[in-house]
């Protein structure tokens, strides 16, 4: 698939604002007064950017609206009211942990329960599709649940949680590295089963329909990734979950700039794991074209 | 409303006769030609001239070559490939505006452009690349099924089927109701073993491929006894002692 840009950017930084809110939400990091409102400045902040950026590689932006239209049948229809109705239901929690200095424990709970259900609705959009196999799995709503819980452990200075999470997470990646690269074959989905003519023998692409490329070629046939994917594996790892661990085993407890430091270091090996879930997932419309 | 009919009155949908096809690409271009015309925005092409030209299709004509499992020369098979207007279909379930629709009347799926935002994912969805984001328009296309011609009562009777399969010149594709087991498409299928592709997918194709017939494969080959030949005279005695040289 075509690691867009866009859907890249909305998928890393709205599941790490998400992540994080959700431990603002069980009050894990309470702050309050001027410090609550950077804090939950910032956790907004990744929340809407992730959101924004979403809206970027809509050829028909001015119809976005009518997203939230379909929540019955669509998982993006889903995923946008779960984003709004956090947002929503976090603000006073937000605001009165900033004015009053409110304790934002229990009372909460069920925004913080709201923004992990946005990140499950955002990885139901891929795990939804069968014609990717690689997504189609149960570990893909594990995989971005782990980042935005790891990420907003990290954001929310929780050492010990942090180090526990960003192990699960190398643990969880590495799984769904090596499960994703069964799932096509698993699929049964083949040219042969594309065409139907596996009855007759072994099928081969005798000629494309067309001598340039198209929309379905540039969209579900991306080849030019796969070719460093080992490498952008280990760095995804080291940097999304090993790195981050070592910064806050090492550095004193409450550092800002250790936390600083983690969170970049993560969020780098989350663009590079993003990146990779897109760029080596297979759509079965290759088939049709002798490409996977 | 992208939740699925539970039931359509009516299948309405092509049969493509694999065996018939001959790869002329006719029903491409009456579909672009057709299509570009009518029903919604018009199919574009990108750079049509230049270096790197593209543009939108609904329908494809790819070729494959099969070896047979069973051995003798492979088979070349034109495969024109469109919406199946699947009975599952995922294209529409995916679609959070409500543009992706499948009518309850006759089954048809169909994009209302004007509610279309253009994010791709009804194009993830599909296995069979049956639907293309217009790059001008920004909105998804796909096949109508003619929609604008098959009910389309100022045209003659002929015409009122898919522009496709009007002007198919070889008779390798056929429209009708394949919810009615005593159509014409259904009697078709039923006949010739009409197959779905890709059916591990679970979207139910409307849609049927027929499966080219087998080739006729002669039992030996018809002049191996011309290549024996017995030479005589000086010849036949070379022949003799070479062979026992």
């Amino acid at each position: 698939m075509h690691p867009a840009p866009s859907v890249i950017v909305f998928t890393v930084l709205s599941g790490l604002g998400f992540g994080f809110l959700a431990y603002l939400g069980l009050g894990l990091a309470a702050p309050v007064g001027a410090t609550a409102f950077w804090v939950w400045a910032l956790g907004y902040a990744f929340a809407v950017a992730g959101l924004m950026a979403s809206t970027l590689h809509l050829q028909n932006p001015r119809n976005a609206w009518r997203a939230f239209s379909q929540w019955r049948s669509s998982w993006l229809s889903r995923e946008g009211w779960a984003a709004v109705i956090t947002l929503v239901v976090l603000a006073p929690v937000a605001l009165t942990a900033i004015f009053l200095r409110f304790p934002s424990a229990t009372f909460g709970l069920p925004g913080a329960a709201l923004a992990l259900a946005t990140v499950y609705c955002t990885s139901m959009i891929y795990t939804q599709l069968r014609t990717v196999p690689r997504w189609n799995l149960w570990i893909t709503p594990v995989m971005f649940l782990g980042f935005a819980l790891t990420g907003g452990a990290i954001l929310a200075g929780l050492k010990w949680p942090a180090i526990v999470l960003c192990l699960a997470l190398a643990a969880v990646l590495a799984a769904s590295f090596v499960l994703g690269d069964r799932r096509l074959a698993e699929s049964g989905s083949t040219l042969e089963s594309a065409t139907g003519l596996g009855r007759i023998g072994k099928v081969r692409l005798y000629e494309g329909p067309h001598t340039g490329t198209n929309y379905l070629m540039r969209e579900m046939i991306h080849v030019v990734g796969r070719r460093h994917a080992q490498k952008l594996r280990v760095i995804a790892v080291v940097f999304a979950a090993l790195l981050p661990a070592l910064v806050l085993l090492i550095a004193p407890g409450g550092s800002l700039w250790a936390i600083a430091l983690a969170v970049v270091l993560h969020l780098t090996g989350a663009f590079a794991a993003r990146w990779l879930f897109f760029a080596e997932a297979e759509h079965v419309v290759g088939l049709y074209y002798g490409a996977r | 409303m992208t939740e699925l009919p539970t039931n359509t009155q009516k299948k309405l949908g092509l049969v493509i006769d694999l065996d018939i096809c001959v790869g002329c690409h006719a029903c491409v271009t009456a579909c672009k030609g057709w299509n570009t015309e009518n029903y919604g925005a018009p199919l574009s092409d990108i750079d049509a001239y230049g270096e790197d030209p593209s543009g939108t299709f609904l329908n494809r004509v790819h070729s494959y070559e099969v070896q047979p499992s069973d051995g003798g020369c492979s088979q070349t098979i034109h495969f024109p490939k469109s919406c199946l207007h699947c009975e599952d279909a995922p294209c529409v379930t995916v679609c959070p505006t409500g543009a992706s629709y499948k009518r309850a009347e006759d089954g048809i799926v169909l994009v209302n452009e004007d509610a279309c935002m253009g994010c791709g994912l009804c194009a993830w969805a599909c296995p069979y690349g049956a639907r293309e984001m217009d790059m001008a328009a920004g909105v998804m296309k796909k096949c109508t099924l003619c929609v604008d011609r098959i009910y389309n009562e100022n045209l003659p009777e002929v015409d009122r089927v898919p522009a496709c399969v009007r002007t198919c010149p070889s008779g390798a594709r056929h429209f009708g109701d394949l919810g009615d087991p005593d159509s014409a498409v259904s009697q078709l299928v039923a006949d010739r073993g009409g197959m779905d592709l890709m059916p591990e997918q679970g979207t139910r194709p409307v849609n049927k491929y027929l499966p080219p017939r087998p080739k006729d494969r002669p039992a030996e080959a018809p002049l191996a006894a011309l290549a024996d030949v017995k030479a005589t005279g000086i010849a036949g005695w070379l022949d003799r002692l070479l062979e026992k040289l």
